[in-house]
């Protein structure tokens, strides 16, 4: 057996994962483009001179949206990367991942409860402006939900690229009397621009694609996205071919976005040794321990602030009586085992896919990027601005006449919230992986060690701690979700977010705000134990 | 994680199962709220379950658009015998796929305002849209429509997005029934009073209920929620000089279920008090058809439309494009 061989395991992964994905997408698209086929005047009619202005307001708000989200994020995760120890870092984490779980209207009322007309700080502004506040609909509501979202989702993935530097490089920097400065600039900048162009690419498409929090918080259609659109398309007048044409313009729109955003980024060539050193050295002086303290604290009371409005509306309801509810025992439990599959498979994905590209890369050497490579890349992260009433659509028009497709809706919720939290997962994963590939690639071929035993004894001590963190991720995101559902009929898979949608929309306004809680805490909870089992791992 | 697996795939065996175990069965489409625990739906199914010895499915999808796609997606093979709760801006999209058959049934017991003639749909409940307000908030509130659009523009309203909610293509056929061929202007002006233009009817009401608007455009049945599950009478809904547009909500016999007698027994039941008792504390709308018991007190207090605007089910079919591109026009500038 030649030595370079083990790595063909690892590309058919990533080939089999790459497959089942384009299976899911390609197979909506077919769907729609059958139906839309007889009818494409739809699509024609569309591009006018309205779709242009929402076009342009899309790409304005999620440009800005990311700006306002990344670069904080790079200062908070930075702060959190200098200071490993501190008193409740830990919770700040595992808060940082809520948001991920909240459906967009309970963000947007946790925003207005703080910054709107009647929010906690509108007696503060109107007194500022001299006027009666006018709240934050428009624009800066809109980016700062984003930031709501996004911040504390770039502050983890770009602390987990921190986390890949080696510790022998924070001695050395410690021998050597490095300030901060020049650690930021020699150490810990390399790490995250080269993970910058994926994360700002994701937060990115998470942006273009939103739809409550801009229509509700906008103010009216003059903020419109893409996707407010596809939806319309679909829902109201059900014409495919005009969902396909745009859905198409959001992809092109989002892929010349992120192409541009790669060429933030570089590669940077990982430390190939074996980490000798156990502890991390890093000694902040008192003006940049101050100055991370404020960036801390700022972020946390950004963060935080909504999220609390959230927790007292959400203690109004009567909680031990929606407890009590069997109907809200069986969303928690539909919820739960729906999101663990999803995140199961969606890691499984992800590590198929880093793994592949990671190999592909090897052999590569220096050569230019191969068609599968890219793919593997951030060719498969373009599945997050596939609108999920787009998959959900495409294949009941493909499956209508075989039977029931009732019966397919958890199938289907399962793979495209696993699919939908892919991208998220690979962030998470592959900063590890990679810089334990350049660590351990020669010594495993020399020894031979590939295949299960090689991820069993060699990339599973390394990857425990990203895996629990994609894991969780994953989780979080599909526990929030409830796009996939609305076409096949819900009674089947009726979740939490679906039944606190409901309560809302039938003037039961506590009981959404108790179970919005209740979503919130079991979130909590996931990150909890995926931190615990992240933790055993640690030597 | 097994037990997790296992327990998801016996629960989908059993309910693939089940189906085959019934004898005579019924399938209802409808919408999501109909069939929710606090909606009609487990009092109307256990009422008619008992009188016709059969098996009723409720199958829901979000609202009444969906609905509509969802059976014409389906088309001539669709499961559903009766689909029920299109409203009557539907109704002639309806009609035009061919896909619904006539009801047959007798429909002298069906009252709404404005009476009713459809042979292919019946009415099973009807509501009016209406500005509710926070009495607390608001001390004048507005009289008319008229005085809706000229008002102060700090003193806001949350309203919905015709196209993507039902009470937002309500409020723009509103505008469209007492403005005519002036409802850009009227647009013009109310826009300056707008908070936002929400994607639903929960995400404005719930602005509303948190106190962000002092105004929600909701319907005239809206206050007796609050009356009657939290004894309040914060909220009330403004009588409008011009009159209230009416919303119908029907339910008509698909081409499957002309094929299944229990359809027509399930239209004629659906007429009568087993059905239409449930109709006025679960779906907070008027009944259509003959009750055993006195509506609660609470409805008695409820706006009573001066008079009822609407508008044909075949104009709106025909113009609403055009008119949601109308709004949209004046909305976005």
């Amino acid at each position: 057996m030649h030595p370079a061989h083990p790595a063909d395991s690892r590309i058919a992964a990533g080939i089999i994962a790459l497959a089942a994905i384009t299976i899911l997408i390609g197979g909506a698209f077919l769907g729609l483009i059958l139906e839309g086929a007889r009818d494409t005047s739809g699509a024609i009619a569309a591009f006018d001179s309205y779709l242009f202005r929402v076009a342009r307001f899309t790409l304005w708000q999620a440009l800005l949206s990311t700006a306002l989200s990344i670069i904080p994020a790079i200062f908070v995760a930075r702060a959190l990367s200098r200071h490993p120890a501190f008193p409740g870092r830990g919770l700040i984490l595992r808060l940082f991942a809520v948001p991920l779980a909240l459906p967009a209207i309970v963000v947007a009322l946790g925003v207005l409860a703080l910054y709107g007309r009647a929010g906690y700080f509108s007696g503060l502004f109107s007194s500022l402006s001299g006027g009666d506040w006018p709240g934050i609909y428009g624009l800066s509501g809109i980016l700062v939900a984003h930031v709501f979202f996004n911040l504390p989702l770039a502050t983890r993935l770009f602390l987990e690229a921190l986390n890949t530097v080696p510790a022998d490089q924070w001695r050395l920097a410690s021998q050597l009397g490095m300030g901060a400065r020049s650690s930021f600039r020699l150490i810990e900048w390399p790490a995250l621009r080269a993970s910058l162009p994926g994360i700002a690419g994701l937060v990115f498409m998470l942006c273009i694609t939103s739809f409550t929090i801009v229509l509700t918080l906008g103010g009216g259609p003059r903020a419109t996205t893409l996707e407010v659109a596809i939806y319309q398309s679909l829902r109201f007048d059900f014409d495919p071919a005009r969902a396909v044409a745009l859905t198409l313009l959001q992809i092109a729109l989002t892929m010349a976005v992120v192409f541009a955003l790669m060429r933030l980024g570089a590669n940077t060539t990982g430390d190939a040794n074996l980490s000798v050193t156990q502890r991390r050295y890093i000694s902040a002086g008192h003006g940049e321990t101050a100055f991370n303290a404020i960036t801390l604290i700022a972020a946390l009371a950004f963060v935080a602030g909504p999220m609390l409005a959230t927790v007292l509306a959400g203690l109004d309801a009567d909680l031990f009586r929606l407890a009590g509810e069997s109907t809200v025992r069986r969303a928690t439990i539909t919820s739960l085992v729906l999101a663990t599959l999803s995140a199961c498979l969606s890691a499984m994905l992800a590590l198929s896919l880093i793994m592949a590209r990671r190999a592909l890369a090897l052999q590569r050497g220096t050569g230019e990027k191969s068609f599968l490579e890219r793919m593997t890349d951030t060719g498969a992260g373009f599945v997050l601005v596939v609108p999920p009433i787009v998959i959900g659509a495409g294949w009941f028009v493909l499956l209508r006449h075989t039977g029931d497709v009732f019966a397919v809706a958890p199938i289907m919720v399962v793979t495209v919230n696993a699919v939908m939290a892919m991208p998220f997962a690979i962030r998470a994963i592959r900063p590890a992986y990679d810089a334990a590939s350049e660590r351990h690639e020669r010594l495993c071929a020399q020894l031979g060690i590939s295949g299960w035993n090689r991820l069993k004894l060699v990339d599973w001590p390394v990857l425990r701690r990203p895996l629990s963190t994609a894991f969780a991720f994953a989780m979080a995101l599909s526990l929030g979700d409830l796009g996939v559902i609305a076409l096949f009929g819900s009674d089947s898979v009726q979740t939490l977010p679906y039944l606190l949608l409901a309560r809302m929309g039938s003037y039961r306004t506590a009981d959404a705000a108790g179970l919005a809680l209740m979503l919130g805490l079991l979130c909590l909870v996931l990150m909890l134990v995926a931190d615990r089992l992240g933790k055993d791992a640690s030597r | 994680m097994r037990t997790l697996l296992f327990s998801l795939v016996s629960t989908l065996a059993v309910a693939a199962a089940l189906p085959a175990l019934a004898a005579e069965k019924l399938t209802v489409y409808t919408y999501e709220s109909f069939t929710a625990e606090w909606g009609p739906g487990p009092q109307v199914e256990k009422a008619f379950e008992a009188e016709c010895g059969c098996d009723v499915e409720f199958v829901s999808v979000a609202d009444g658009v969906a609905l509509l796609n969802r059976v014409k997606l389906e088309g001539a093979s669709t499961k559903a015998d009766v689909v029920l709760g299109l409203d009557t801006n539907l109704t002639a999209e309806a009609k035009a796929t061919g896909l619904f058959s006539p009801s047959g049934i007798d429909l002298a017991s069906i009252k709404v305002p404005g009476g009713w003639t459809d042979d292919t749909f019946v009415p099973f409940d009807y509501g009016y849209f209406a500005v509710v307000y926070d009495t607390e908030k608001l001390k004048n509130p507005p009289k008319s429509l008229k005085e809706l659009v000229d008002g102060d523009p700090s003193e806001k309203i949350a309203i919905q997005d015709p196209r993507t909610s039902t009470p937002g293509l309500g409020l723009l056929l509103w505008v469209k029934a007492v403005y005519g061929d002036k409802a850009p202007e009227a647009w013009a002006k109310l826009k300056n009073r707008v908070l936002t233009v929400t994607p639903g009817w929960s995400e404005a009401y719930g602005l509303f209920t948190k106190g962000e608007a002092p105004m929600v455009l909701s319907y005239t049945t809206s206050p007796a929620y609050h009356m009657i599950a939290e004894s309040t009478d914060k909220y009330q809904a403004a009588a409008f000089e011009e009159g209230h547009y009416l919303q119908v909500e029907v339910a008509g016999i698909t081409s499957t279920g002309a094929k299944n007698p229990l359809a027509k027994k399930f239209m004629e039941f659906m007429t009568g008090p087993g059905f239409q008792d449930a109709i006025p504390e679960t779906n907070w709308m008027f009944p259509a058809g003959k009750t055993d018991k006195p509506l609660n007190p609470a409805f008695d207090k409820l706006v009573k439309p001066a008079k009822t605007l609407q508008i044909s089910a075949e104009d709106v079919a025909a113009n609403r494009k055009a008119w949601v591109d109308e709004w949209l026009g004046v909305m976005s500038k």
